[in-house]
């Protein structure tokens, strides 16, 4: 056995060996395969509860209406109750602890993702009210006429 | 040996090489729970109903904390604009995160295309998002086992696992997947499964307001979104494929690519 033909291959099997023994200590338990086989289920289990684990910053209307249950009813009632509160008042996350006030987009390009005249037949936008953004007065805020809570004119008048 | 004892012993043989192999295997429980689960995730889309406002993309970025100014989302939002010459317009300016504020049609290096309103035959949105295919082949090209496929059908990406080769981004035919900018490694949309997982709904679903998109479980039959896959005329992006994709479309056209 004493041959410079065999010295090369006790190296190639010492590190193979050495290389298992490594694996087992950096292959995690959970590391194998799953529900959907080898294919497509080969990972490491733990990762699903990692990504169960990321914080929810949307906590939509009914988290909003825990404390401001008058206003989320009144402004369900308006053409702008379709839309979530947070989607101009900026994500909830853990209000009023953290952040204790919301940051509220007022600017025009809020309002300009919906009410930007498009010409878009076959599609919904074309039913949604809209305005050429170049010549609609250009400088103001739209909530210096318009309510964001209760868009429509007449009504607002009413409102007053 | 005598007469009997080899009559007996052949019909023994005979028997047992009668029997096919399939007999003698022991039924998995665990293996036929996950062949028909109790859940699987399913989306569906209604493109008459998009108005391109980008609340969605919105929503996603902050909900999954990809960076908002990077040129990277999860998910986005096409239009399609087709004239009356048979051409096919198609554009998503940052991914529509600001959504359709101007007619100009966004044609790349900072340059746009104007088109005459009487030329527009159609024109509609199409929000994208990853197609939770039931034969991902993202999944089957990674080498090390970083992707993978939940029971309940979502597909995710291990960030502890990924070595970022790449073979995902360059394997996915919906162009879903990119490098995380701040994580360096695989990133796509996973349904919200931080969200779905506790009941509440994907965020992009949550911010649309006109029910565009929906989320539901493909195994209930009483489920809303399932009802509508099963009855009503729904099709499925890049169907030849074969990756089975669970994001199902109202009103696609042959234009959606």
């Amino acid at each position: 056995m004493k041959s410079h033909v065999w010295r090369p291959l006790f190296v190639a099997v010492g590190l193979i060996l050495l290389i298992l023994v490594v694996r087992t200590f950096l292959v995690p338990d959970d590391f194998g395969v799953w529900e959907r086989g080898y294919m497509y289920g080969w990972h490491r289990k733990g990762n699903e509860e990692e990504w169960k684990k990321v914080t929810v910053k949307y906590r939509t209307k009914a988290y909003c209406k825990e404390c401001h249950a008058e206003k989320v009813e009144s402004i369900g009632r308006s053409p702008h109750g379709i839309l979530q509160c947070e989607n101009c008042h900026g994500p909830a996350m853990n209000h009023p602890e953290d952040p204790p006030t919301l940051t509220i987009d007022r600017s025009r390009e809020l309002c300009l993702r919906c009410h930007a005249k498009l010409v878009t037949p076959s599609s919904g936008r074309a039913g949604i009210p809209g305005i050429d953004p170049v010549t609609h007065n250009p400088e103001a805020e739209c909530s210096l006429c318009h309510d964001p809570h209760h868009p429509n004119l007449e009504e607002l008048k009413r409102h007053e | 040996m005598n007469r009997r004892e080899f009559l007996k012993r052949s019909i023994v043989v005979v028997a047992g090489m009668a029997l096919p192999t399939a007999a003698l295997e022991l039924i998995d429980p665990k293996k036929l729970l996950a062949a028909k689960p109790e859940l699987r995730w399913v989306f569906l889309v209604d493109t008459y109903k998009c108005v391109g406002c980008g609340f969605c993309v919105k929503a996603c970025k902050i909900e999954n904390e990809v960076p908002y100014d990077a040129d990277v989302t999860r998910t986005w939002v096409e239009r399609y604009v087709i004239t009356r010459d048979g051409k096919t317009h198609i554009d998503t300016p940052k991914g529509a995160l600001n959504g359709f504020t101007s007619r100009k049609i966004d044609i790349g290096q900072g340059h746009t295309e104007e088109i005459r309103d009487e030329d527009i035959v159609q024109s509609f949105f199409v929000p994208k998002l990853c197609n939770q295919c039931e034969n991902p082949p993202c999944v089957q090209v990674c080498p090390v086992g970083a992707t993978y496929q939940t029971a309940d059908g979502v597909v995710l990406v291990d960030r502890k696992w990924c070595i970022g080769c790449g073979y995902c981004i360059m394997g996915c035919p919906y162009g879903v997947r990119f490098f995380h900018p701040v994580y360096k490694v695989a990133e796509k949309c996973n349904f919200c499964y931080h969200r779905i997982s506790k009941g509440m709904k994907t965020a992009c679903v949550d911010a649309c307001p006109f029910s565009a998109r929906r989320i539901g479980n493909l195994r209930d039959p009483n489920d809303p979104v399932t009802k509508v896959i099963m009855t009503e005329r729904v099709a499925i992006l890049k169907e030849e494929y074969g990756t089975k994709p669970q994001v199902y479309y109202l009103g696609l056209s042959k234009e959606v690519r």
